[in-house]
């Protein structure tokens, strides 16, 4: 079949009538190529904007993109959806099989719409789409069980990919994920949640198919070109040989690794929890998204022993990068690695976001150790580092047995709002931050960037360069357009549906070689073009969401611990957010 | 003659490169042209198997085709002729590996020739191409 034929195959799946049927949307593809720029399309043909996000309202948005399998590295599903988190326009990406799964089950994106009125998951298979029942999975305690359940009742080895919920997701805990192939994660902003609202346990593909491209010769030249710059790529070895893990060192060295709710960036056993000693002390494995040559996923074995019985252990795979290392490390002063890795595992177990979960949890500590709560609302008490007691929390925010839990498993911002310590209570528009305390460039992009994560802009990045050129800050609102700019050239790279460890390769001239095989042509300047529209786009959808940058909570922590550009000035964060405001404003008005 | 060999199976990422290689010979981005197929050993993190062609010297494959479609190479392996062939899928059954993939569009097999493509594009040492002794 043609690429661009098959690309434009949008499946539909709605789970309240349990049909589904398939729309050729080529102006779309044609358009906004793919990945998110579709999927922002796609949504606002979806879901109205006073859709209540754990409702069948919400639909689920999962897009690819045009370089989807054709390329190396372009390996990442794009899931756009309404977060039950901050209840706005939200997307979250990841890797493992899915990306190939899907486009070579001949969809360029699948809309899930409705909820199904018992547990079910889906079969997606030869053009086919299969409800089965899940009402046996569901409640089952671990993602890894479903997971090998489903692989053993489901065709397609190699082929596939198994998106799956745990309890946590069930149970609408607001920052619960979507984990596939056991590794990757749909990890932010609560997909997990909206699954569970549907009632939708998992999600499997099965992509057998193929489809054929216009220029063979130019094709396979490109192919190489691109395959041999990701093989050969410095950047690309450190992704490998260290994983993302490589970040505790070099943010410690700075002190800008979060460490004890964001108390300080420097973190006393930062080298026990580094990328080094995990590598030379507990790594197993690595695995690759499929089309990847990578392989960044860092998999550590942990062997554990059985206590009452004598010489009799378990081994466990648990894939760590620098998230987590942050959220259930650093930032709960745990400096064991075994310590880290089972409390890993018990988030993994359940489906939660590492690092909401992690950002929560210290809070807890926190509010603890001031008592603003006490074990009767716990159910058990705890200090900085005992993971021991963290594996029971994380299990008491899955099964919600009191009234403290039912707002631990709202997310940071809501506990907070009603016990207290809201100060030091680190959420951005109500998600939890990812483990950078890099300086002000980062905690602005959390509060503009279109999904708040800390991949819209890379800001950390931004701060981290601007240290080692020892360069002046820039003035807020240069801030604000550096961000934006790179923003919205990010919206291209998830448009096309690359990695974004990839955006090296990825340079805007390469981007227009890639088309040419396809008899597709573009324009650098089209792409920037394009990327700032897909950017105005997200903005408005949630500027009619309701979204207000002036309304922002600073956390006071953030501006209270000193980052490695001293302490962050409010005025200056204000003052962006304020020339931010302006722009969107500007934005929504040229539209009318 | 050279044969396809894994090398190191603990080595594969599963990054499935090598399958993507084998359709793309034909100019296809898929997996339904690939005459060689990485899974996981029952999940990721149990590692990966590597399904390739041995070049068995006397293919049960070409053994259970009835219409001759499937002839034994030189060194071992077979070499396939579409036109002869009526997509019974005989030889896949015969192959107790699985090395006899699946074609679905055109409902044939698809059979390894040890032409080595896929070799250049493992970046992890798991796949090499060896002269038969």
């Amino acid at each position: 079949m043609d690429w661009f034929k098959s690309l434009s195959n949008v499946l539909y799946v709605d789970l309240t009538r349990k049909t589904f049927w398939v729309e050729s949307r080529e102006e779309l593809f044609n358009k906004w190529l793919g990945g998110i720029g579709v999927a922002t399309q796609l949504y606002k043909e979806e879901v109205p904007k006073d859709a209540d996000p754990l409702s069948p309202n919400n639909s689920v948005i999962f897009a690819v993109g045009p370089l989807t399998g054709v390329y190396p590295l372009a390996s990442k599903t794009i899931a756009v959806f309404k977060s039950p988190l901050n209840n706005y326009f939200s997307e979250s990406h990841a890797g493992g099989r899915s990306a190939l799964a899907i486009r070579f089950a001949g969809y360029g994106a699948i809309v899930i719409r409705g909820a199904s009125d018992r547990p079910v998951y889906l079969v997606i298979e030869d053009g086919k789409v299969r409800f089965r029942e899940a009402s046996v999975l569901w409640g089952m305690r671990s993602t890894e069980t479903v997971g090998r359940i489903l692989r053993e009742v489901t065709a397609g080895p190699g082929h596939r990919t198994i998106m799956r919920i745990g309890r946590a997701g069930e149970r609408l805990v607001r920052y619960a994920s979507v984990v596939t192939e056991t590794y990757r994660h749909f990890g932010r902003l609560g997909l997990g949640a909206v699954f569970g609202a549907k009632k939708l346990k998992a999600v499997v593909v099965v992509g057998r198919k193929g489809f054929k491209i216009p220029d063979i010769p130019t094709y396979r030249s490109v192919y190489d070109e691109i395959h041999n710059l990701a093989v050969k790529s410095p950047a690309m070895k450190k992704y490998h040989d260290l994983g993302t893990a490589a970040n505790v060192l070099a943010l410690n060295t700075i002190k800008a690794l979060p460490t004890r709710n964001f108390t300080s960036g420097d973190f006393e056993y930062a080298e026990e929890i580094s990328g080094e000693k995990l590598a030379e002390a507990i790594l197993a494995r690595r695995v690759a998204c499929a089309g990847c040559p990578t392989a960044c996923v860092h998999i550590a074995a942990l062997r554990e022993p059985y206590v009452e019985e004598p010489y009799f252990y378990k081994i466990k795979f648990i894939s760590y990068d620098h998230e987590p290392l942050y959220a259930l490390g650093s930032n709960l002063g745990i400096g064991s690695r075994e310590g880290f890795l089972k409390l890993l595992d018990s988030v993994e177990e359940e489906g939660l976001d590492a690092i909401s979960t992690g950002v929560i949890l210290a809070w807890t500590t926190e509010a603890f150790i001031n008592g603003i709560i006490s074990e009767k609302e716990l159910l058990t008490k705890i200090s900085w580092g005992d993971y021991e007691s963290y594996i029971k929390i994380v299990r008491n925010i899955v099964t919600q047995p009191n009234e403290f839990y039912k707002y631990m498993a709202l997310g940071v911002e809501e506990v907070a709002k009603r016990y207290g310590g809201l100060e030091y209570a680190m959420a951005f528009n109500k998600v939890e931050p990812a483990g950078y305390h890099t300086g002000p460039l980062f905690v602005i992009s959390l509060m503009v960037g279109s999904r708040h994560s800390h991949l819209d802009a890379g800001a950390y990045s931004m701060d981290q360069e601007l240290l080692a050129a020892k360069k002046q800050l820039p003035t807020p609102q240069e801030a604000i357009e550096k961000i934006v700019e790179e923003e919205s050239w990010r919206q291209v790279l998830t448009s096309i549906a690359v990695c974004l460890f990839a955006r090296g390769i990825y340079k805007p001239e390469l981007v227009v070689k890639c088309f040419k095989p396809l008899m597709k042509e573009v324009s650098v300047e089209e792409l920037r073009k394009l990327g700032r529209e897909i950017w105005v786009e997200k903005q408005m959808i949630k500027y009619s969401e309701g979204f207000n940058p002036l309304e922002i909570r600073v956390p006071e922590r953030v501006l209270k611990t000193p980052t490695p550009h001293g302490l962050i000035d409010e005025d200056y964060v204000k003052e962006a957010l304020r020339y931010f405001n302006l722009i969107i404003t500007l934005s929504h008005k040229l539209r009318g | 003659m050279k044969r396809l060999v894994v090398v190191d199976v603990n080595k594969c990422v599963g990054c499935q490169l090598c399958m993507l290689a084998c359709s793309r010979r034909f100019g296809v981005v898929g997996h339904n042209k690939s005459a060689i197929w990485v899974r996981s050993a029952g999940g990721f993190e149990r590692g990966f198997t590597l399904v390739v062609c041995r070049a068995c010297r006397d293919p049960p494959c070409a053994r259970a085709c009835p219409t001759e479609a499937l002839k034994v190479r030189d060194g071992g392996g077979v070499i396939l002729s579409p036109s002869k062939c009526t997509g019974c899928g005989f030889c896949r059954d015969a192959c107790d590996i699985g090395a006899v993939m699946w074609d679905y569009e055109v409902d044939k097999p698809v059979i390894c020739t040890h032409c080595g493509f896929c070799v250049g594009y493992c970046p992890h040492g798991v796949l090499s191409l060896e002269e038969v002794v």
